[in-house]
C-alpha cells in the first residue's frame, strides 16, 4: 500500500463528488421522512408546522394493518424457503467443483435481469392455466422465485471463505454428512444465512411488481401503498408509512450487509 | 482451489488406472454437487420455464371474449407489427433505458473509482452505504421523486417560495427525463459494484510502471485505468439496460403520456383490456428486442475492447 500512495494522493474534487454522489442516493429518499411531518396535505414547502397526526392515523388504519400482516407472512416464508434453497445451492457449487458451473449458476441468476413484468404476467398465466386462485400463496411463490439469486449470491460470498478441512476434520472424527452440516457447516456459515433471510425478506417485504400481478383479494403493504397513491389526501399517511418502512428496512439491510461481508471485505467477490 | 485435476499423472502412463479413477472421482464430485444443486435448479427451471412455454403458446391464441380461442394464428403479432403506437413505445423504451445506463454509468464510474483507489480502510463502509438505497422500497424510492419532482412537488414549490420561479417548472415530473432521473437512482447499485470489482482488480503495480515511464495522471487514467475497467463498464451498462426496458413503475408514476413505455401497455393488457394473448405476444416481443440489442452491444463491445485492449 505505502509505495503506490504516490500514485493515490488525496483527491479533493473525487472526495467532494463522493459526497454529492451520496446526497443524490440518499436526500431524496429522506424527503418522504421530512414530509411526513408536515402539517398539512399538500407536499410544497414551505412547511406548514410539525405534526404527528399522519403517524398517529397509522394506529387506527385497520386496512393497512391488516396489509402489513398479509407482508410479514408473505415475506417470512419466502425468506425461509428461498433460504433453504440457497443454501443447497450455494454449499454445491462452493463444495464440489461442478462442471458447467457458470450456466447453471447463470440460470439460477437469471431472475435478477429479467424484467419484473416479464416474470409476474408468466407467472400468472401459469398459476392461472393450472386454475389455482390467486391470494397470497401465489405472492409467496413469486417472491420465492426472485429471492433464490439473492440468498444464493449472499451465501455463496459466505461459503467461499471456507475453511474446508472443519469439515474434513468432522467427518473424519465420525460424523455423518448430515451431523455435520448441522454441527459444523450451518453454525460457521450462520452470519451468511441469517443475512440472507434478513435480505429475503426485505425484497419480499418491499417488492411490487410480482404482487401486483399475483394478488388476490388480500393485498400485501406494497399494493396498499400503491393504491393509496391515487388519492392526493391520502398522500400524508403514505408519506408516514413509507417513512417507517424505510427507517427499519435500512436497519435491518445495513445490518445484513454488515453481517455478510464481515471478514470478506477483502474478496474481491461482491455481488449484488 | 487445493486439488489439481490430473497434472503429473498424464506423464505417468503406467498408472493410467489411477488417472481413470481420478477422472471418475472428479466426475463423481460433478455428480454430488449436482445433486446438491438440483433442488434449486430444478425449482428455478421449472418456475422458468413452464411460464414462458405457456405465455409463447398463448400469444399464439386470440382473446374472444372472456376465452381464449386456441387455435393456432399470428393475429396478435400482426395486430402488434402494424400498431403504430407499439413502435413508439418501443423505441422509446429502448432510448430511455439507453440513456438511463450511460447516464448511471457516467454519475457511477467517478464514485467507483473513489472507492477503489481513494478510500484505505473502511471500503466495506462505503459499499454499503453506495448499495443500501437499492435494498429499500422500490415502489418508495420512485414515490419519494415524485414527491420532489411534482408539478406542486419540493423543487417547484421550493424554487417558488425562494422566490426563483414565478410557475412552476411543468417539465420536471410527468416526462421521459423524470424517468430517467427515477431510474438512475433506483439501478445506481447495478452500475456501481461492477464498476467498482473492474476497478480494485486492476494490478497496481501496472499503474506504477505507468508512472515510471513517464505518464501523467490523465495518460495513465486513459492508457492503463480506463481499458482495464470496461469489462466492469460494459456489465454494469448492460444489467442497467435490460431490466429498465421492462420497467412500469417509474413510467406510470413519474412519466406521464410522453414517459409512458412499452411495459405500461403490456400491463393494460392484463389489467383493463383483458386481452392475455395480445398481453402474452407483446412481452415477447419486447423481450426478443432486448435480447437482440444486447446480443448485438455484447457483440460490439467484444470488438471494440479487442481493439483497445
Amino acid at each position: 500500500m505505502k509505495n503506490v500512495a504516490y500514485i493515490n494522493r488525496p483527491n479533493r474534487p473525487l472526495h467532494l463528488y463522493a459526497l454529492v454522489y451520496l446526497a443524490f442516493l440518499y436526500v431524496p429518499v429522506l424527503f418522504l421522512p421530512l414530509f411526513s411531518f408536515n402539517d398539512s396535505i399538500y407536499v410544497t414547502f414551505p412547511f406548514k408546522g410539525f405534526t404527528t397526526t399522519w403517524y398517529e392515523q397509522m394506529l387506527d388504519n385497520k386496512p393497512m394493518h391488516a396489509a402489513l400482516m398479509n407482508s410479514i407472512r408473505v415475506a417470512s416464508v419466502a425468506a425461509l424457503v428461498a433460504t433453504m434453497f440457497g443454501i443447497f445451492a450455494a454449499k454445491a457449487v462452493t463444495r464440489y467443483r461442478i462442471r458447467g458451473k457458470k450456466p447453471v449458476v447463470g440460470a439460477i441468476m437469471l431472475p435478477l435481469v429479467i424484467p419484473g413484468i416479464i416474470l409476474g404476467v408468466a407467472l400468472l398465466i401459469l398459476v392461472s392455466r393450472l386454475g389455482i386462485p390467486l391470494s397470497l400463496y401465489t405472492i409467496t411463490l413469486g417472491h420465492i422465485l426472485i429471492s433464490i439469486p439473492f440468498s444464493m449470491a449472499t451465501l455463496i460470498a459466505r461459503f467461499e471463505g471456507f475453511d474446508k478441512s472443519m469439515e474434513e476434520a468432522a467427518a473424519d472424527l465420525g460424523d455423518n454428512a448430515w451431523w455435520t452440516f448441522w454441527r459444523v457447516t450451518l453454525p460457521m456459515a450462520f452470519p451468511g444465512v441469517l443475512a440472507s433471510l434478513l435480505l429475503c425478506f426485505t425484497i419480499s417485504f418491499d417488492e411490487f411488481i410480482m404482487a401486483f400481478f399475483l394478488a388476490g383479494t388480500e393485498s400485501t403493504l406494497p399494493i396498499f401503498i400503491y393504491t393509496q397513491l391515487r388519492f392526493p389526501q391520502k398522500l400524508p399517511g403514505v408519506l408516514a408509512l413509507g417513512a417507517c418502512i424505510l427507517a427499519v428496512s435500512f436497519v435491518v439491510v445495513f445490518f445484513a450487509q454488515w453481517l455478510r461481508r464481515r471478514g470478506i471485505a477483502g474478496s474481491s467477490n461482491v455481488g449484488v | 482451489m487445493p486439488r489439481n485435476p490430473s497434472y503429473g499423472v498424464a506423464l505417468r502412463p503406467q498408472r493410467s488406472w489411477e488417472s481413470r479413477l481420478r477422472i471418475f472421482l472428479m466426475r463423481s464430485e460433478s455428480l454430488r454437487g449436482y445433486l446438491l444443486l438440483s433442488p434449486t435448479l430444478i425449482v428455478m427451471l421449472l418456475s422458468m420455464c413452464v411460464p414462458f412455454a405457456l405465455m409463447v403458446a398463448m400469444s399464439f391464441w386470440t382473446q374472444n371474449g372472456f376465452d381464449f380461442d386456441k387455435s393456432f394464428s399470428l393475429t396478435n403479432y400482426r395486430k402488434a407489427a402494424a400498431s403504430p403506437v407499439l413502435e413508439v413505445l418501443l423505441i422509446r423504451s429502448l432510448i430511455i433505458s439507453g440513456t438511463c445506463a450511460i447516464f448511471t454509468v457516467l454519475i457511477s464510474y467517478p464514485m467507483a473509482y473513489y472507492v477503489a483507489f481513494h478510500v484505505q480502510r473502511r471500503k466495506m463502509l462505503w459499499i454499503i452505504l453506495m448499495t443500501l438505497p437499492f435494498w429499500t422500497s422500490y415502489l418508495l424510492r420512485v414515490f419519494a421523486w415524485m414527491v420532489i419532482l411534482g408539478y406542486n412537488g419540493a423543487i417547484n414549490s421550493g424554487l417558488k417560495w425562494v422566490g426563483l420561479i414565478e410557475e412552476p417548472l411543468e417539465f420536471l415530473l410527468y416526462s421521459p427525463t423524470a424517468v430517467v432521473i427515477t431510474l438512475a437512482h433506483a439501478w445506481a447499485a447495478f452500475a456501481i459494484l461492477p464498476i467498482y470489482v473492474s476497478l480494485e482488480k486492476i494490478d497496481r503495480s501496472l499503474l506504477e510502471a505507468a508512472a515510471d515511464l513517464g505518464d501523467g495522471p490523465i495518460t495513465r487514467f486513459l492508457r492503463v485505468t480506463l481499458p482495464l475497467s470496461l469489462p466492469g463498464v460494459i456489465a454494469a451498462m448492460l444489467l442497467i439496460f435490460v431490466p429498465t426496458v421492462g420497467d412500469y413503475v417509474t413510467p406510470a408514476l413519474v412519466g406521464g403520456s410522453d414517459g409512458m413505455m412499452i411495459a405500461n401497455i403490456i400491463q393494460v393488457q392484463f389489467g383493463r383490456a383483458n386481452n392475455w394473448p395480445m398481453g402474452s405476444a407483446l412481452a415477447i416481443i419486447m423481450m426478443i428486442i432486448v435480447t437482440v440489442v444486447a446480443l448485438i452491444y455484447m457483440w460490439a463491445a467484444r470488438k471494440a475492447t479487442d481493439r483497445i485492449v
